[in-house]
């Protein structure tokens, strides 16, 4: 018998980062991140969990606990969010250089300032440098499965990378969702114990990071990024691993969603994408030639796979949550470096929306198909980002 | 030789790298005075002095010529002298 | 004192590092790890010592060492012995060997945590009293007086004007079971107050002044004479506390005056050169007679 419950998203992913025995979890509050923690922590108060606990002073201190703990060979995992995030940006970076498998829930919430505690992804996408692999769930099932994932893609030997499980904040850490879960003996059997090739080990003694001078740094960065793009293949393995263990379809790195034949391509990461889902649905009823294309892999950048959905699109129109101040949105940064040179590709037109929990609803949606539709057919080049549902009467 | 997954590197492999060269001034022990104390072995910055059964001796593979050991000494055995290159 | 060979075992921070000449914070870290034994995991933050410790390829690390960012070798250090316990491989102790600058200034936060949350781990900070790998900035360690690049004296200045941040007292107001000062010109007192910290558990902190030839600007052979001048004018006392009670001073059996270790550093340069200085000389001189009263340091 499957265990089915109704969860809360927060609670889903604890019980996912328990099924994978963590030696050692390290913990900061933070808004909307904090009921992960404090589940995982009830756990262990309880006995049902056995992992070491670090109660910690900060968010930077929080990554390097787990990064001083997966070094000496353990299984480690936090999470954070927003200025959290970017408390441990600097801690992240040199994890990935140093190849540290740990996980981390980064649950999207808006940036500082002015302060604000809903959903953007301004936070995950400013860490998408910083060599950790990172995977946007879209309810708490897929936060469930994608944590099961994320410790084997994390420590497979060819990567060896942290990986970030990237939800949005309220929408899906505080929402009641039925979740189904799988057995401990299952989770076991897909993800086997943590054995790091090297470890802190005084048997026999290591020197962990190095100073490397210019003849070997760009190397060193290269085969980052290398593990990251060859590691696609190893991505999509899990993931097929993942689908027939759950029965759920997780195949490839991103969700194409109804684009077959479509006319109009919407690009988005995260919980939005159900919104979209549904507008496409009702689009579709009216014979709009529309489609979705959701990202769950968005570094690495899955641009084969994308490239595959658009073929054959007029238009493809991405949906930011985030955005590079004086630029336009990362998400549509990437999908135009990588359509951009290729015959008959569409027009790319991004959208900046849902910055601080601004609410991306279907009429939005449609507007967006609509001013998509005609920009494209209007024979002008692509315009500079549009921010969505943006009132500039009071913009000074 | 492969660059090694995340920099980790052998212990003990900077000996491999000879810092003799740093040297301007050279400490020369003088075994009649030397009263094998071990003063000079402890007080090397570089672990550059070696006992070698019941003598001291300096390792100028890797003394930069500090001069502690020579400023340290006790029983004045160890004078430092200009490296002639 | 003249003593027989020591016949000791081999070294644990082997030749081959990129320190300067003379450094007396290399030569500190060989003795620690003799006295700790091999059966440990080293922290190090960036600093002096990880720069000259950690060319790629080139480690004179005999135990595993890791460094990750400057400011957070408690919380990497917390983070092993927390390893360590879920592997139940206790035995293997944690020790983190950083700079004033990462301990007193960058990762003053991170140790706070580390010593509020009782982890076992030995940290040991290796106080020069300014930020000697980039140059000598001032830090919260550098002492009341001394000219540093972004505090130099000049017509207008005498160098620091704020006293050196108080760490051992701060450390041991967290409540941990060993705090100890100690000093490269007293080998074997620092090797026994490792191996003492060592014998017990829990967060323990030990501070050692570490001379630094580079950066305070005297003759590279002068390390150990420069740490016992300091040591024996008052202005570095040397101590243990055991659960936050003074146990133990090392008494000093001549007093020196503080001119004699100021006058052979240039960073004290203006302290002697200049008339108008002397006040500031005597304030030096007050400190360092507050430490002897404070610390009973007078046999």
């Amino acid at each position: 018998m499957a265990d089915i419950r109704v969860v809360e998203g927060s609670e889903a992913v604890a019980l996912a980062v328990k099924a994978c025995r963590p030696h050692v979890i390290a913990a900061y509050p933070i808004s909307p991140q904090t009921h992960i923690v404090e589940t995982l922590a009830r756990m262990v108060a309880d006995g049902d969990l056995n992992a070491e606990y670090v109660r910690v002073e900060s968010e930077f201190s929080a990554a390097s606990v787990v990064s001083g703990a997966s070094t000496a060979g353990s299984r480690s995992y936090t999470a954070s969010a927003s200025q959290g995030l970017l408390l441990m940006t600097e801690v992240l970076y040199a994890s990935a250089g140093m190849r540290l498998p740990f996980v981390i829930t980064g649950v999207n919430r808006s940036i500082s300032a002015p302060i604000n505690i809903q959903v953007d992804h301004q936070d995950t996408i400013s860490l998408r440098d910083s060599g950790v692999i990172q995977l946007y769930v879209e309810s708490a099932q897929e936060a469930y499965d994608m944590h099961l994932a994320a410790f084997k893609i994390a420590e497979d030997p060819s990567i060896m990378l942290p990986v970030m499980v990237c939800m949005d904040g309220w929408v899906l850490t505080h929402s009641y969702e039925r979740v189904e879960f799988l057995d401990q003996e299952a989770v076991d059997r897909f993800l086997p114990p943590f054995k790091p090739e090297n470890y802190l080990d005084t048997a026999n003694p290591k020197t962990w990071g190095s100073y490397a001078e210019e003849d070997v740094l760009m190397e060193f960065k290269y085969s980052i990024h290398k593990a990251m793009t060859e590691g696609k293949s190893c991505i999509r393995k899990i993931m097929a691993e993942l689908t027939a263990l759950t029965g759920r379809d997780y195949g490839g790195l991103v969700e194409a969603y109804r684009t077959g034949d479509a006319e109009v391509v919407l690009v988005a990461m995260g919980s939005m994408a159900g919104t979209i889902k549904d507008a496409v649905d009702d689009m579709r009823r009216e014979g709009k030639k529309v489609g979705l294309i959701r990202i769950r892999c968005y570094r690495p950048f899955p641009y084969e796979d994308l490239v595959a959905a658009v073929r054959g699109a007029k238009v493809v129109a991405v949906l930011d949550a985030n955005v590079s101040m004086g630029s336009e949105g990362a998400v549509g940064l990437d999908v135009k470096s990588k359509l951009i040179g290729r015959p008959g590709v569409p027009m790319v037109i991004d959208f900046i929306a849902g910055l601080g929990g601004r609410e991306v609803n279907s009429t939005a949606v449609r507007e967006i198909v609509d001013r998509a539709e005609r920009l494209s057919s209007s024979g002008l080049p692509p315009p500079e980002a549009e921010w969505l549902d943006l009132n500039p009467a009071i913009v000074p | 030789m492969k660059i090694s997954s995340g920099a980790v590197v052998e212990g003990g492999t900077s000996l491999n790298y000879k810092t003799g060269n740093w040297r301007d001034q050279r400490p020369e022990i003088d075994p009649e005075s030397c009263k094998q104390c071990g003063i000079c072995q402890e007080v090397c910055p570089d672990d550059a002095v070696r006992q070698v059964r019941d003598r001291y001796e300096i390792d100028y593979n890797f003394c930069k010529g500090c001069g502690i050991c020579a400023y340290e000494c006790t029983a004045e055995a160890i004078r430092m002298k200009n490296e002639e290159k | 004192m003249p003593k027989k060979p020591t016949g000791k075992t081999e070294s644990l921070f082997v030749s081959g590092h990129r320190a300067c000449h003379g450094c007396g914070l290399a030569l500190a870290v060989r003795h620690i790890l003799e006295a700790t034994g091999s059966n440990v995991i080293v922290v190090s933050p960036t600093g002096c010592l990880e720069t000259f410790s950690s060319p790629y390829g080139f480690s004179p690390w005999r135990v595993p060492w890791i460094h990750h960012v400057f400011e957070n070798a408690p919380a990497i250090a917390s983070g092993v012995a927390a390893a360590l316990r879920a592997q139940h491989r206790e035995s293997t102790r944690v020790v983190a060997i950083g700079g004033d600058g990462a301990t007193f200034d960058i990762g003053f936060g991170s140790l706070s945590g580390m010593l509020e949350r009782g982890d076992d781990v030995l940290y040991i900070c290796a106080d020069n009293g300014a930020y000697m790998n980039t140059g000598g900035q001032r830090s919260g360690a550098t002492p009341f007086c001394a000219a540093t690049t972004t505090h130099p004296a000049g017509k207008t200045s005498l160098g620091k004007t704020e006293r050196k941040k108080d760490l051992p007292e701060i450390v041991a107001a967290h409540g941990v079971p060993y705090v100890a000062t100690a000093s490269v010109a007293y080998l074997g007192d620092l090797k026994q107050k490792v191996k003492k910290a060592m014998t017990l558990h829990g967060p323990r902190y030990i501070q050692i002044d570490t001379p630094c030839p580079s950066v305070w600007n005297f003759p590279s052979h002068l390390t150990l004479e420069m740490g016992r001048l300091g040591v024996n004018s008052g202005l570095v006392p040397l101590f243990e506390m055991l659960d936050g009670k003074i146990s133990k001073v090392k008494k000093l059996r001549v007093k020196v005056p503080v001119i004699e270790y100021l006058k052979q550093q240039k960073r004290f340069q203006h302290l002697v050169v200049k008339e108008a200085s002397r006040g500031s000389l005597m304030a030096v001189q007050e400190q360092a007679d507050r430490n002897i009263e404070k610390y009973k340091l007078m046999a």
